[in-house]
């Protein structure tokens, strides 16, 4: 039984072919931001002439800098940051013991919440944005990054929600349980047992907040017009409009800058991603 | 149920009273700002679709019934944008599942490199919508792309301008739109494929099952409910989706490729008719719905059989 014939009916060229289908789809995912880098270094002459390489000749780093300068990418990078952290910071304490609540106590609530979480997907974006417009505009929080952080952090509750019933749910009730009959309180329970096991699903869960942040564009479009407080995403998208389309390293360049934190932040978490995510589908 | 469920931990039964009390303590704090931000907006939101609210100071609001939606049933513009919205949704959703399924099933193989391939695979969801559409405007530039320069090296046309061209700016913006999703998918799949216990594939082998029998008769149907899950999650996500497309067109060229989201947008922001606009999100809102409810009882219906 051991020596079972697994390549039985397999033709001889299933290997080279996977390997050329593996091909394919590396260069189709990775070529455009290969693109991107080495577009962002090359001079306005060498992106001109029609027979220069994919490389550029020298590492030079003009557009950087007068991206950086022209699309005012600092104050808006800062604001990013900002909105970014702030908003990672208050969804993790409040999806924290929501989440905990609503697996382990199961009331009628978890029903309701399963509900307004799927709902919250499917409503389109322009219902919820005029109210909200309206909304932030009679409190005075139009044009400012509080009123952003209010609605990132209702709008990114639902999946955090999601993601975390997943790792809350993979606990053993038996760990809790002994740690009660050792004569543990329940904070102490919480403390001591449920968090250290949480905390992996709960460093993903945040930084995928903090991502869904650094990137929304549509909210931000809306409630955002003075120029001192725009995001990243805002301050590229108006970049293009005014000069992008002739400066092509630059948009390059400044591209590139805006994705940085996102892409280090998905190569450091991308097991965990995957593995979160499968819980998330199959427990929740 | 519950009385089997007491009956069996009575150790549980004693907390009851207070574990109801700890779990609106818990939850209060996510359920306040929902109510407010969430709950609130949404409601207001299907509501103004029923008034002739606009924007401005001045403006006095009144309720108009269904006066929106007779409008909107002659407005030959919105139907024509809920079209290319059904026609992005619906190919990027089926072009996205393919080529996603290909990629899981190369990355669920014994193949070198793999490592590397299941990091590249994730580079489209760790780039925010805009950069995106920035980079595929660079990537289909008319002069200076590399895409044209390719079609050039090979002795293709190479002077398309991909974006400009109503006739080939939706499939062009189609295809943007499957490379950008394509991680979610894939990954929700993977995890899938490596759910599937092996055992029922040896055992079709041991059966003299081939290997495209092995996957439609065994590996398919196991896989079933995360399909099901993942494209109809993509289905949503696409219909609503919009920077991309907004940064990419802006709906352009001649509206070929005005999504619905965007045309609402305009509505609302540009025009300033937020009663209009809320009316067409009522509208996508119940033609969206009722496809899923049709689809998913559906597929419900073919699981019991």
């Amino acid at each position: 039984m051991t020596t079972m014939p697994k390549t039985v009916g397999r033709s001889p060229y299933a290997r080279p072919l996977q390997y050329l289908a593996l091909l394919a789809y590396m260069c189709f995912l990775a070529f455009p931001l290969l693109f991107l880098l080495t577009t962002a270094f090359k001079t306005p002459r060498e992106l001109q002439s029609p027979d220069a390489g994919l490389l550029p000749q020298q590492l030079n780093l003009d557009n950087f800098t007068a991206a950086i300068d022209k699309a005012n990418l600092y104050t808006a990078a800062g604001n990013s940051l900002l909105v970014a952290v702030t908003t990672t910071l208050i969804v993790t304490a409040v999806a924290l013991p929501a989440a905990y609540a609503l697996v382990r106590f199961r009331t009628r609530m978890r029903a309701v919440a399963t509900g307004w979480i799927l709902l919250s997907q499917v409503f389109p974006f322009i219902l919820i944005i005029i109210p909200l417009f309206l909304l932030l505009k009679d409190i005075g929080l139009v044009n400012t990054l509080l009123g952003l952080v209010l609605v990132y952090a209702v709008w990114s509750l639902p999946f955090s929600l999601w993601m975390l019933q997943g790792y809350v749910a993979a606990i053993p009730v038996e760990l809790e349980e002994a740690s009660a009959v050792d004569g543990a309180g329940r904070l102490k329970t919480l403390w001591k047992v449920v968090l250290p096991l949480l905390a992996p699903g709960l460093v993903a869960t945040s930084l995928f907040t903090f991502i869904n942040s650094w990137n929304e564009f549509f909210f931000a479009l809306v409630l955002i017009q003075d120029p001192d407080m725009q995001t990243l995403p805002l301050a590229l998208a108006r970049f293009v409009g005014a000069e992008g389309q002739v400066q092509l390293g630059q948009l390059a360049a400044a591209a590139l800058l805006a994705c940085i934190p996102s892409l280090v932040f998905f190569l450091l978490i991308q097991k965990r991603l995957t593995a979160g995510l499968l819980s998330g589908a199959v427990k929740g | 149920m519950t009385a089997a469920l007491e009956a069996a931990a009575p150790r549980r039964k004693r907390r009851r009273g207070t574990d109801g009390r700890d779990a609106w303590l818990l939850v209060l704090p996510a359920l306040l700002p929902v109510m407010l931000f969430s709950v609130y907006p949404l409601v207001y939101g299907v509501l103004l679709g029923f008034t002739d609210a606009e924007a401005g100071l001045n403006a006095e609001t009144h309720f108009n019934g269904l006066d929106n939606y007779v409008e909107l049933a002659g407005n030959g513009l919105f139907w024509e944008s809920f079209r290319i919205g059904l026609v992005w949704a619906f190919s990027v959703t089926i072009l996205q599942f393919l080529a996603s399924l290909g990629l899981a099933l190369l990355l669920n193989l014994d193949l070198r490199l793999r490592w590397l391939a299941r990091t590249l695979a994730l580079i489209p969801w760790a780039m925010p919508p805009v950069i995106i559409a920035i980079m595929w405007q660079l990537m289909l530039n008319p002069g200076y792309g590399p895409v044209n320069r390719m079609l050039d090296a090979v002795g293709l046309p190479s002077d398309v301008n991909w974006l400009g061209e109503a006739s080939i700016a939706l499939p062009v913006v189609i295809i943007v739109g499957v490379w950008a999703g394509m991680p979610q998918t894939t990954v929700t799949l993977l995890a899938g494929l490596q759910s599937v216990p092996a055992e029922l594939n040896e055992a079709a082998a041991i059966d003299g099952a081939s290997t495209w029998r092995r996957f439609w008769h065994v590996t398919l149907p196991a896989l079933r409910p995360i399909v099901i899950a993942i494209t109809t999650l993509d289905l949503i996500w696409n219909f609503n989706s919009f920077a991309l497309v907004f940064v990419l067109t802006a709906g352009g060229p001649g509206g070929t490729t005005m999504l619905p989201s965007l045309f609402a947008y305009n509505e609302a922001f540009r025009y300033g008719n937020f009663g209009y606009a809320a009316a067409m999100g009522n509208v996508m809102v119940i033609l969206i719905g009722a496809f899923l409810l049709f689809y998913l009882r559906g597929q419900m219906r073919r699981r019991l059989q």
